[in-house]
């Protein structure tokens, strides 16, 4: 038998190419890069015939995955937490007109929010889409959900969210391959109507996806991803979803003495949950996220509620990730004291590399910035958010993908001068190009700068879609010619990248200045590789 | 054979490295592993660190407990110090011993070189000085991992055989660099 030594996301990767994956369609985000990267990989060493490339954004990508999948092939799209709201129009809608090929969206959160700016979890967006979610417990579970999970979405007909979270993504075992599924023939629908969501169509088409929920709710009750573990001692039962289930096993060594219902697939197995509320005295509740199957035991009046315990009343900690001492301590079970916290540490928080191309463009766009202490920067999301932080102090904000541009004209609109937006090549191109048309539709005094590192840089150096682009694309969104400037950030054109940055600050009109240099590392990754860009 | 191990470092020392080669060579041991790894903002000079964790049994956290790991193996010795609460009382540390000072103020080597020689069970290395002997600073990371091999619970030559394996894709001169660097600090240790 083979085993390959994985991380969660590439786990899941390989089960998707071994379950006849066509295609997979992705914008980059911690922690779900690895998948398409995983699948990038293989298809380059074996020459598979399956799409790769990453999209412009979620929505895109989601889209681009629907189109797959209403071709009548496997399809899946990948995305961080946060990325599910830029899909989440195709996310809801693709619910409603169904799946033909297979068709699994992969969401990875991030709970205690180690690369992100929340720790929403995308559970909750099951319930709006009503779809089933498969939260795989450990690497294997996550070779093993997308061969699932297609045949699930084929034979009910409706997209399947693959819920990760950080530490399942991003930690290794060995995982057991199995066996390999052919790819779909083309088959476009039958029914030519399915995927028009006129009122009259959708109306029709709602009412069949909340007629499939008890068949989704059957799924559940029998999937070999849930489990009911009879302990025998009845005093207290547990459930335990995703990752937690490893957490409580691991408290008790894999002998856990109570009943343990261990919950990786969803609408909520209802029938298991009535069974351990009916033998046991108390249940405790371990959840990687929000309280999310706390909540709908609770309900709002919730006459069960002093038996029910975990995030919401406090018997766990109401954010941030688990972790086998949280578990522990919830169980009342003893702590293990390891040696004391050594008293001399310090901080080493993440800096912009040296020789960083952003070091020179902020270091050019503060010297202009200090003499309008009245005007603000509005980021973005990227490398250069670390502009946040000393030497720099550059930026005031950074709230989502491609708010600079769009926040900074609110502000302006508002009177705040001057108003400057930085934002990257890659999420120019995310979401950046939009908010821009409306500035150019107004000739918003903004100061746009774009930070064009010819890649996605933060998640490690991935294509971005802009490059070579960006000047053709902000003059075809109607920027003046005369506006849109171009830049070298280096040390020695300071004195030249300050008088340009000044002067398009001063101008009471759109400006785009595209300060271009490309990202260190990958500078040096193609450097070795003997080539460039 | 159970070993729980923490490794720390900074972002560029190679520290995932050490965990591809543990990983490969417990694969190849036939032992079940489970490794955690921190990816993204921890890349940039940040702070890097992975649980590891080795069992000839069934493996159920990918995080290990506070009071439980067997060894902190670090590439940089603050990094070293950042842990100390997982380690147990009889737990080994096994550190290079040159500091990564991008932030400051920083502690003072003399203060880190105290608190860690105060240590109960530990092994300080100056991989940088040991990995130029092998000709390449570049194969520290390989030098902390060679002194640390005599406690992860794998075979020497399933290590060695893990360096080949994960270095492959380089010329022949890196992995015996690598190889090199392996040795002399397993020397150091021993």
């Amino acid at each position: 038998m083979t085993t390959k030594l994985l991380l969660g996301d590439e786990a899941l990767a390989q089960g998707a190419l071994d379950a006849g994956l066509s295609g997979t369609y992705a914008y980059p985000g911690t922690p779900s890069t690895e998948i398409t990267e995983y699948v990038q990989r293989r298809v380059r060493a074996e020459g598979l015939d399956v799409h790769c490339r990453w999209s412009t954004n979620e929505k895109v990508a989601l889209e681009e995955a629907i189109g797959m999948s209403y071709a009548g092939k496997r399809a899946m799209v990948s995305m961080k937490h946060v990325g599910l709201n830029v899909a989440a129009d195709p996310f809801v809608n693709a619910a409603i007109a169904g799946a033909n090929g297979g068709l699994l969206i992969n969401v990875a959160d991030d709970p205690s929010m180690h690369s992100s700016q929340n720790e929403q979890d995308s559970r909750l967006y099951t319930d709006i889409a009503l779809i089933p979610c498969v939260e795989p417990s450990n690497q294997q579970e996550a070779y093993a959900a997308p061969a699932y999970a297609f045949e699930l979405s084929e034979r009910m007909n409706i997209p399947v969210l693959i819920r990760l979270t950080t530490r399942l993504s991003h930690s290794r075992s060995v995982v057991k391959m199995g066996e390999k599924h052919g790819a779909n023939k083309l088959a476009p629908p039958t029914d030519r109507r399915q995927y028009i969501l006129l009122p009259a169509n959708a109306r029709q088409s709602y009412r069949d996806l909340i007629a499939r929920q008890p068949q989704l709710l059957t799924e559940s009750e029998t999937s070999p991803f849930n489990r009911y573990e009879g302990g025998a001692d009845k005093t207290r039962g547990i459930i335990a979803s995703g990752i937690a289930y490893n957490y409580v096993q691991e408290a008790y060594n894999g002998a856990c003495p109570y009943p343990l219902l261990k919950i990786s697939q969803y609408p909520i197995p209802l029938a298991s949950v009535r069974r351990l509320f009916a033998q046991c005295d108390e249940v405790i509740l371990f959840e990687e996220g929000y309280p999310f199957i706390e909540g709908k035991l609770r309900g709002l009046l919730g006459d069960r509620e002093s038996m029910i315990h975990g995030r919401l009343d406090g018997t766990v900690p109401r954010t941030g990730e688990l972790n086998p001492e949280i578990v522990a301590q919830a169980l009342g079970l003893p702590h293990m004291a390891g040696l004391p916290h050594s008293d001399i540490l310090v901080a080493r928080p993440p800096a912009l590399c040296p020789g960083c191309p952003h070091t020179d463009t902020y270091r050019a766009l503060n010297a202009v910035m200090d003499r309008f202490p009245q005007g603000r920067v509005f980021s973005d999301i990227g490398c250069y958010t670390l502009g946040a932080l000393p030497p720099h102090e550059a930026i005031d904000t950074c709230v989502e993908m491609g708010a600079s541009i769009t926040m900074a004209k609110g502000a302006s609109d508002a009177g705040l001068a001057p108003a400057v937006a930085v934002i990257g090549d890659s999420t120019f191109t995310h979401s950046g190009m939009t908010g821009l048309l409306d500035c150019v539709s107004e000739d918003a005094p903004v100061t746009i700068i774009i930070f064009d590192n010819l890649t996605v840089a933060m998640t490690g150096g991935q294509e971005s879609k802009a490059t070579n682009r960006l000047a053709a694309i902000c003059r075809g969104l109607g920027v003046s010619k005369d506006h849109i400037k171009t830049i070298v950030p280096l040390p020695k054109n300071h004195g030249d990248n300050v008088a340009v940055i000044a002067k398009e600050v001063d101008y009471q009109g759109t400006s785009v200045i595209i300060a271009v240099r490309e990202c260190v590392q990958t500078l040096r990754r193609h450097a070795r590789k003997g080539g460039t860009k | 054979m159970k070993k729980d191990i923490i490794l720390a470092g900074v972002g560029g020392q190679g520290l995932l490295s050490i965990a591809a080669v543990i990983g490969e060579a417990a694969l190849r041991s036939g032992l079940f592993i489970k490794q955690s790894e921190v990816h993204g903002m921890a890349q940039r000079g940040g702070v890097v660190q992975s649980h590891m964790r080795l069992s000839d049994g069934a493996i159920y956290s990918d995080l290990i407990k506070e009071g439980s790991a067997d060894l902190i193996l670090a590439t940089e010795p603050l990094e070293a110090l950042r842990y100390l609460e997982y380690l147990k009382g009889e737990g080994m540390l096994v550190t290079n011993s040159v500091a990564f000072k991008n932030v400051d103020p920083y502690p003072q080597d003399s203060e880190i070189r105290e608190r860690i020689e105060a240590l109960p069970h530990h092994l300080l290395i100056d991989a940088v000085a040991i990995a130029k002997e092998a000709s390449s600073i570049r194969c520290a990371n390989m030098v902390v991992l060679g002194a640390g091999s005599p406690f992860i619970g794998i075979p020497e030559s399933a290590l060695r055989e893990a360096i080949a394996k994960v270095f492959s894709g380089k010329s022949a001169t890196i992995v015996e660099v690598n190889l090199k660097g392996f040795d002399l600090g397993r020397d150091a240790s021993l």
